[in-house]
């Protein structure tokens, strides 16, 4: 854990990483929805402009199209609001990609409730359990600029179909310089033994944040970031969960089918019981407002964060 | 191969496919008959796809969207040698990598198909690859007419004429008929090819049950410089077997031993008129 200092929006870092990768390797391409702005993708399409192909507002074909460079011998990154791109292809994903086993890169931007008060056609709190059911495609959830570059220079060559999505604020940077990055390896960011969040994405800030707080109060928390919500670093979430008094799992999604009842399935099956709470967005309307605002609101928080491990901690 | 051999061949796959689909006891019958003429012409004259050039992609490219058709493309990658004949015995069957819709597990299949409305995307997708790197091959595409209703076909094809690819075959397997009924009562396609031409193809109809129309057909491509081609192949859906042709009820429909019998009785009586 590093002083946390402020980075960049991950999308920014995105747009970057994958314009210095493409530079050097013309096999990689990039699809967009009318999505080339919002995407931060328009110094790629001034600088390499036969690496980019405009699909206009047709989520569907996107995906199939990328599909179809894939097998054309090309590294695809299909770029797209990750709500629409996970909902309304989602058949193409499950069946072009997924299924037909094409090495596609999907690229879920503004995800979560990034979109804010835009509302909820515009939030991607779906995304994870549909993907998990889905056999043959990872999740990739970075949480900061440095998780962000990592799993985008480590998707180039990932011999399976991915889905990476992340959101569109300025991130803490939350790693020090000598990180390390691996899909499917979670990443232990704060140590302590009291209490343990396993924080996936843009949540993992408040997280850590969070852990900074109980610390002053006089309780250690770990905090451990769980950017591959699939396949899930099931090694890494036992060993904390047994070296643990309580365990909260927190992230952008709802409360159904993301990463906290995936840890909860792998505990339940191993027979680890311990004071254990899922954070994220509970089977409702969402609230309106800003991103920020929606996560203070659903306990999302520092403050939130703080007043769950006090109440698991009360039960030990 | 001269039309003669081919026509000997379409009538050689339809044996094939009717006898697949009566061991395995489930099949589409009657699209897989209505289509096995394009696929003949495709795989034995136009297209240049072979076990040999298949790990390359500077080839032709097939892709059937109308994945449900697949007895017909099973029986024609075997008699291309992408795997013995011998193999389409497990169709259907526990642990058999030979599915009721073609998937990538099969040599000589690219794309798993099955759900409708997907195969031109990917085409398109492939065809943009094979202009984006400069190569002269070209992508084929075999859609069914009821799956028009799909929108994504749409957006295809506006993406299609958009970055001009006549390098992209789409062909319509147009036999009027789908599982329910007639396309144009369950929902009407009409005016089609006025609505592919609006969308920016250069249109051609042909008898895609006619060996030579095909030849002659497919002979014209590309059929307009910086546009897609599209092929309206009109067909009879259960082509070749009186009592299957046109008939609703053949789309998916088994033979009975009685009805095999008749049917390549009816194949023979085909072949020596030839």
């Amino acid at each position: 854990m590093i002083e946390m200092t402020k980075g960049q929006a991950n999308l920014v870092v995105f747009a970057d990483t994958l314009l210095e990768l493409a530079k050097h390797d013309p096999s990689i391409m990039v699809l967009t929805s009318d999505s080339r702005g919002s995407g931060k993708l328009v110094p790629f399409g001034e600088e390499l402009p036969n690496q980019i192909v405009e699909m206009g507002i047709a989520e569907q074909n996107l995906v199939g199209v990328a599909a179809g460079l894939s097998m054309a011998g090309k590294h695809v990154f299909a770029v797209s609001p990750a709500c629409f791109l996970t909902a309304r292809s989602l058949e193409q994903i499950k069946n072009d990609i997924a299924y037909s086993d094409h090495p596609v890169k999907l690229i879920g931007i503004s995800a979560g409730v990034s979109y804010g008060a835009l509302g909820t056609t515009h939030h991607s709190l779906h995304d994870f359990a549909v993907l998990r059911a889905i056999n043959n495609i990872d999740i990739v959830v970075p949480a900061d600029n440095f998780e962000t570059r990592e799993a985008i220079k480590s998707s180039v060559d990932h011999p399976r179909p991915i889905y990476i999505r992340y959101g569109k604020k300025a991130m803490l940077d939350l790693h020090p310089s000598d990180a390390t990055f691996e899909i499917g390896k979670a990443i232990t960011l704060m140590d302590g033994e009291d209490v343990t969040i396993i924080a996936t994405g843009e949540p993992t800030e408040r997280a850590c944040l969070a852990a900074k707080q109980l610390k002053s109060e006089g309780i250690s928390c770990r905090v451990i970031s769980m950017h591959t919500v699939k396949p899930l670093d099931v090694y890494t979430l036992l060993d904390v969960a047994q070296n643990t008094k309580v365990l909260i799992t927190v992230e952008e999604h709802s409360v159904y089918g993301g990463l906290g009842e995936a840890c909860a399935a792998i505990l339940m099956e191993r027979g680890i019981r311990l004071p254990f709470k899922i954070i994220g967005i509970p089977d409702e309307y969402t609230v309106t407002g800003s991103q920020l605002e929606i996560f203070d609101h659903y306990g999302i928080s520092v403050d939130g964060l703080v007043k769950t491990a006090q109440d698991l901690l009360a039960k030990v | 191969m001269d039309n003669q051999q081919l026509k000997r061949k379409s009538i050689q796959y339809r044996k094939t496919i009717l006898r697949i689909i009566k061991q395995a006891n489930a099949g589409h019958t009657g699209g897989s008959l209505s289509c096995i003429d394009i696929l003949n012409v495709l795989y034995n004259y136009v297209m240049d796809i072979t076990p040999e050039n298949f790990a390359s992609t500077n080839r032709d490219h097939y892709i059937q969207s109308k994945g449900h058709s697949v007895e017909a493309l099973y029986t024609v990658l075997a008699d291309k040698g992408f795997y013995p004949e011998s193999d389409l015995d497990t169709l259907d069957q526990y642990q058999s990598h030979f599915v009721g819709h073609p998937t990538r597990k099969i040599k000589g299949i690219e794309h798993n198909t099955g759900a409708l409305g997907h195969g031109l995307s990917v085409s398109v997708g492939i065809a943009l690859g094979m202009k984006h790197d400069g190569h002269n091959s070209r992508v084929f595409t075999l859609l069914g007419d009821g799956e028009l209703a799909e929108g994504s076909s749409w957006e295809a094809l506006m993406s299609a004429s958009h970055y001009k690819l006549d390098n992209l075959v789409i062909i319509v397997d147009r036999n009027s008929l789908q599982i329910t009924g007639g396309t144009e009562e369950v929902m009407g396609l009409e005016p089609l090819a006025d609505r592919f031409a609006s969308f920016g193809c250069a249109v051609r109809v042909c008898n895609g049950n006619d060996v030579e129309d095909l030849i002659s057909t497919f002979d014209s491509l590309p059929l307009e410089l910086g546009r897609p081609n599209l092929i309206i192949a009109q067909t009879t859906k259960g082509k070749g077997i009186s009592f299957m042709e046109n008939t609703v009820k053949w789309h998916h429909r088994v033979p009975t031993e009685d009805e095999f019998k008749l049917a390549m009785q009816e194949l023979e009586e085909l072949e020596v008129s030839l």
